[in-house]
């Protein structure tokens, strides 16, 4: 049993493959071949047909519907309201990752839980319960009021459904490098005479800034394509509360498909610029840690 | 004083907690209080109704229907494509690691559009389908291909990183001990990746039963037919049926807090941080 054990496992090392480094462990084929089918039957064939489409279409009509008016002042929504939530997220994200990670307080391990809510919580839930809260006889809503300030059908309220949805990304990018951070760089800033919030500004942020990007960067991604949470509150007024997924649907209703493609495809290519930059932060950050 | 020196006084500190406790009740509390007590506003009576009404459990079937296929199809995805990845080296692997987490940075609705244009009445295949009869947009095969998509790195994502961590060697020992592949799969790769398993199926079945925008897109709406939990919350709501609306949210809501609770047991109990998760 031994020999034929060892043969199999020198036939393994000694089978020469052009394409991976040899090894003993089997089934390359079968899980490299499956992998690969299943992520181009469902990812890249259904993802290359809406550029296939549009490549299609005729500029004539791609510049109607996708560069027009209406779709610029949606562009500008969702990428204007991504853009400010993930701010914002960036911030009290830092706040509530130092709080978990750093200090010792009842109810701890709950909150930590909660943190992940907006993952777990599907986003029309979070849609209508928003709208609840912050409409004019709502429990916020009504305190709002007197004030003047509206956010449910308006900008305001996208920009609230946007920092529940994108929270947790910048909390679970910062914690566990927080985590990992030694204190004895803190002890050495604070022996040198540093003030602690100059510890905190020349010393922490410093080494938790490319994972504290990559969390901004993931979570401006997600609320720029985020449907479900926003089209209750945002009260969907062409030029004024219309998301850019919106506008799909709205193509989509009319039955112009291409018109429809053509918005996703400037969406998509918008994700993809992003994605590029999450992955070239998480290696400089990375080569960051390294150093 | 070095303890002094590398922690803040106890008023910033006292701030600090108090700003993050504040932030959080304000934006994930609040919402979670509103949706129970919308539900129960008007009795329990009322609650149990909107729950046990004919469409509401046709919708609830036909979600359990949709997770009940997609999550299996994504954990064998998700098996295959971390056992390539981690127990070989191969060019491009960086690449496919990327190309997996693809979904993630796509918009739902852009997710639900893509099957449209290749299975719709004017798409690729669409004149081919209705020839044959076959129905898959506007169709249960539309939604459950539409949160494969969606739903697809969740499994992938959390298997990967933990597989690379224990590395090849158990396997290889199984191995030159005289065990088959299969053998060394089942039992040694699997009961040690089975709490990262179990968590990346939390999350992908989270995700799976809530997923909205892109199953909004592939369904149709029609109501008792192609409706799914998150679907039927919405038509309630736009009929200004908010008690029933809120009722079935909160279905949705009580599966939310039953997966954090769930993944939090995991991170406890079994020391399994999920670092690799970002989703």
């Amino acid at each position: 049993m031994i020999a034929t054990a060892l043969d199999r496992s020198t036939a393994g090392q000694v089978r020469r493959s052009f394409f991976r480094t040899p090894s003993v462990i089997p089934g390359f084929g079968l899980s490299f071949g499956l992998s690969l089918t299943w992520l181009c039957l469902i990812v890249l064939i259904p993802l290359s047909s809406a550029f296939i489409k549009t490549a299609g279409m005729g500029w004539e009509h791609f510049d109607r519907v996708a560069l027009s008016e209406r779709a610029f002042a949606a562009y500008r929504l969702s990428f204007g309201a991504a853009l400010g939530a993930a701010a914002i997220n960036a911030l009290f994200g830092l706040l509530i990752a130092w709080m978990l990670v750093r200090y010792r307080f009842p109810g701890r391990r709950v909150v930590n839980a909660l943190v992940d809510l907006p993952f777990a919580l599907p986003t029309a839930v979070a849609g209508i319960a928003f709208t609840a809260l912050y409409s004019p006889n709502g429990w916020i809503g009504q305190y709002l009021e007197p004030w003047g300030i509206k956010v449910a059908f308006t900008s305001l309220g996208v920009l609230i459904t946007l920092i529940f949805i994108g929270l947790p990304f910048v909390v679970r990018s910062v914690e566990p490098v927080l985590a990992d951070l030694g204190q004895d760089v803190e002890e050495a800033a604070a022996s040198l005479g540093a003030t602690r919030l100059q510890t905190f500004l020349r010393v922490i942020l410093p080494a938790l800034l490319p994972a504290l990007l990559t969390g901004f960067a993931l979570a401006f991604a997600r609320g720029v394509g985020e449907y479900g949470s926003v089209i209750f509150i945002a009260g969907n007024m062409p030029y004024r509360t219309e998301i850019a997924p919106l506008l799909i649907i709205t193509q989509l209703e009319q039955y112009d498909y291409e018109g429809a493609t053509a918005i996703a495809t400037v969406m998509l290519v918008a994700s993809f610029i992003l994605l590029l930059i999450v992955n070239l932060l998480q290696l400089w950050s990375r080569r960051f840690m390294v150093h | 004083m070095q303890r002094v020196a590398t922690t803040e006084s106890s008023l910033a500190r006292w701030l600090i907690i108090a700003t993050g406790l504040g932030f959080l009740g304000l934006f994930l509390i609040m919402p979670l209080l509103a949706v129970f007590t919308q539900a129960l506003v008007k009795g329990f009576a009322a609650y149990t109704d909107a729950i046990f009404e004919l469409d509401a459990l046709t919708a609830i079937k036909l979600t359990l229907l949709i997770a009940g296929i997609s999550v299996p199809l994504n954990i064998i995805f998700g098996l295959a494509a971390s056992w390539a990845i981690t127990k070989f080296s191969f060019p491009g692997k960086g690449l496919f690691v990327t190309l997996i987490d693809l979904p993630f940075s796509v918009s739902p609705v852009v997710s639900g559009l893509i099957y449209v244009l290749i299975f719709g009445a004017q798409g690729w295949l669409g004149p081919w389908l209705a020839e044959h009869g076959i129905r898959i947009i506007f169709a249960v095969p539309g939604m459950v291909l539409a949160t494969v998509f969606v739903t697809f790195p969740f499994v992938a994502r959390e298997l990967i990183p933990l597989m690379t961590e224990q590395g090849r060697e158990d396997e290889e020992a199984a191995l030159s001990l005289g065990a088959s592949g299969w053998q060394a799969f089942w039992s040694i790769t699997l009961p040690n990746i089975r709490w990262g398993l179990l968590y990346g199926v939390l999350l992908c079945n989270a995700r799976a039963m809530g997923e909205f925008g892109a199953v909004s897109v592939v369904s149709g709406h029609l109501r008792g037919e192609t409706n799914t939990m998150p679907l039927h919350v919405e038509i309630l709501y736009n009929e200004y049926n908010f008690v029933a609306a809120f009722a079935v949210a909160s279905l949705l809501a009580l599966l939310a807090l039953v997966t954090l609770a769930l993944k939090s047991v995991l991170e406890w109990r079994y020391d399994y941080s999920g670092r690799g998760s970002e989703h």
